[in-house]
């Protein structure tokens, strides 16, 4: 415990050292969700109807982007070697990483997208439920592309790798993150079962993914 | 089960004088199950009331289908057994059935999309079952991907054994969200191979193309794992030379 | 790399020699958990081998620390990591008087000794130091072999891979040879 909250206070303050990883991400997610209107026209009706889907697909390249130096600088400058000797487990470890990755990046992205719903005419009413979809279900977005980093990690052209490798994975969290927001444009409570399946996504990631990715690190290492 | 009893017949030499022995045999049996099944599709199977002769794809479509799920659980089977008991071979049957699971799940992509074409009038429709195909590819590209960017074999083996099981976890998980983004936007599926009415006529002849199938996939899978032994033994050859060089 | 073997015993430090590609870095990072032992054995008594990693502090090549934090950042994050008091740390490398320095600012030498700081706030009973002299200047290496010999002196065990001398005398060599497997012996200096 004393070494998951070292690691999740360190990544916390070296995300706040560094400033530059989260302005990245919040001006890459910005553009690409701007340049859906350029590519299908500015027509309101259409952009609020594929709104959600782009705000999600948008988040979750962001993400994905950021993912890429999650394990990267402590390959490279030693420190994982010092992390995986340690005491506590390195799922543990890989625990407190993703949540201050989570904390660092996802949170700021979706505290971003109601703005970004409002270039897109999305319907006012569902941006409760997106800033809700999105804080259930991008932590499974981290964790999966937490195991996927670990496992291209050290590699030449790994960010590539890891795209090709996490994002078939994203499917299901992508349908229905987006099925959330659109069943709660139809009714009320329509949301309510895909919330519910989105948690589920997050909960069996966070359960399964840190072993995977402490497999992987431990072969990286070897 | 002792793990020394199971690998006396997973033993790289053993394997190799083994399949050299079985591939003959087999291949025969392959090439009369193709006649056998093909036969049965084109002649004897009628065709359909409706779909007509474009109904004879299934026979090609559901096999192919069918070994591309077959053979991503292969090497997700493999690779458990090369994590667990670390045996070399294990990590070579992985390697080797993902090029061929690939051209599977491809052929079934396309023969879905040619079937597809006078049904739906469009090349491609976002089907629930060539959707989730279509996955299934995208995780059978990245689980090739791995084997070629990581150069040492022995840590390419473990880090895609990892990969591949990840990815058959995610399978099921895959599948039940397209089913459910499917029902969401398109309610009915026409593409059905399944169904109460199958004639007799039609599923002897669709039961021996998926055998020939998997026969074909054995012989491809031992042709490959031999020229991926070989391929090793000239990499530890070379390896020796440069050490003994100092 | 076979036919090796060695012992290290309560106070026993341990000189690896040989030259490049010989394996010694391959040797300690088997010791520190990375890596496996394709045949024979490690051990650690009276502990069990599984623990083996754990009693190990490994310095490898790179320093673990992080340039955008500063020195004294650095030191506190592996101190409340694996414990170890900060102040002292600090003070081993005489790095006080720059600890609010970023580490990005400084020089190869000195993030080599932030980076060794680690080893005052180690409660690892053996070390594995890998080239520990590189880039240090020679008033640091002789703070490094005073810290080495206080480790050797409370009963610690080492074993260092180094090209440079230091002050003190290690008990026991281990000579790696490059060209024949086999030719590697341990006998005691």
């Amino acid at each position: 415990m004393v070494e998951f909250i070292a690691v999740f206070k360190r990544d916390v303050r070296l995300a706040a050292a560094q400033g530059g990883g989260l302005g990245l991400a919040i001006g890459f997610f910005l553009i690409v969700v701007s340049l859906f209107p350029f590519g299908i026209g500015p027509d309101l009706k259409l952009l609020a109807r594929v709104a959600p889907g782009v705000l999600w697909i948008a988040l979750l390249l962001s993400v994905l982007l950021s993912l890429d130096r999650m394990f990267q600088a402590d390959f490279e400058d030693g420190s994982l070697e010092q992390l995986v000797v340690s005491r506590a487990p390195l799922e543990v470890i890989i625990v407190a990483k993703v949540l201050a990755h989570w904390v660092t990046t996802g949170v700021p992205l979706i505290l971003a997208t109601p703005i970004l719903g409002l270039f897109l005419n999305l319907d006012e009413q569902a941006f409760g439920v997106l800033v809700l979809s999105m804080l259930i279900g991008t932590p499974a977005l981290n964790f999966v592309g937490a195991a996927g980093a670990a496992l291209t990690v050290g590699i030449r052209r790994g960010g590539l790798l890891l795209s090709l490798i996490v994002l078939p994975l994203y499917v299901p969290i992508l349908v229905f993150g987006v099925s959330a927001i659109q069943s709660s444009l139809t009714g009320p409570s329509g949301s309510l079962q895909t919330m519910m399946i989105l948690g589920a996504l997050t909960l069996g990631s966070a359960a399964l993914a840190p072993f995977a990715a402490a497999a992987a690190l431990r072969v990286h290492l070897r | 089960m002792n793990g020394s009893v199971i690998f006396k017949y997973a033993n790289p030499t053993q394997f190799m004088s083994l399949s050299k022995a079985m591939l003959p045999w087999l291949l025969v049996l392959t090439v009369a199950s193709f006649g056998i099944g093909l036969y049965g599709g084109l002649w004897v199977a009628p065709p359909d009331y409706q779909q007509g002769e474009t109904v004879r794809i299934m026979f090609v479509h559901v096999p192919a289908s069918w070994m591309a799920m077959a053979a991503y659980s292969f090497m997700a089977l493999a690779s458990l057994v090369g994590m667990v008991w670390k045996h070399p071979l294990a990590d070579v049957a992985a390697k080797s059935a993902a090029p061929i699971g690939a051209c599977f799940t491809f052929l079934a992509l396309v023969t879905g999309s040619l079937w597809g074409k006078p049904m739906w009038g469009a090349w491609w429709v976002w089907d629930a079952r060539l959707t989730s195909m279509l996955v299934l590819f995208f995780l059978y590209l990245g689980y090739i991907a791995i084997w070629q960017t990581i150069e040492e074999p022995i840590k390419a083996g473990r880090v895609a054994a990892i990969l591949a099981m990840v990815g058959f976890v995610n399978i099921p998980i895959i599948k039940f969200s397209v089913d459910w983004w499917n029902t969401l936007h398109q309610p009915a599926s026409i593409l059905r191979a399944d169904g109460p009415a199958i004639y007799i006529s039609i599923l002897w002849p669709l039961l021996v193309m998926i055998l020939s199938f998997t026969l074909l996939f054995s012989v491809l899978l031992l042709v490959a794992m031999r020229s991926e032994v070989i391929r090793r033994r000239i990499r530890s050859i070379r390896m020796a030379k440069i050490e003994g060089f100092g | 790399m076979s036919d090796l073997s060695f012992s290290l015993g309560r106070g026993d430090g341990m000189m690896l020699s040989g030259p490049n590609g010989s394996g010694k870095t391959t040797l300690l990072r088997v010791i520190a958990g990375f890596g496996e032992i394709t045949g024979g054995s490690l051990t650690l008594e009276p502990v069990p081998d599984d623990d083996l990693s754990q009693a190990c502090l490994y310095v490898g090549h790179q320093n673990a620390i992080k340039p955008q934090l500063s020195v004294l950042e650095n030191i506190t994050f592996w101190a409340e990591f694996g414990g170890g008091d900060v102040e002292s740390a600090l003070s081993s490398f005489s790095m006080t008087p720059i600890k609010d320095v970023p580490v990005a600012m400084l020089s190869a030498g000195q993030r080599r000794r932030v980076g060794l700081s680690r080893l005052a706030l180690a409660s690892q009973p053996i070390w594995l130091l890998d080239e520990p002299a590189t880039s240090l200047d020679k008033a640091s290496v002789k703070t490094l072999s005073q810290i080495m010999q206080a480790h050797l002196d409370a009963g610690g065990m080492l074993i260092a891979a180094s090209h440079t001398e230091f002050d003190i005398p290690l008990n026991k060599t281990l000579e790696l040879s490059a060209r024949e497997p086999g030719a590697a012996e341990a006998g005691h200096g």
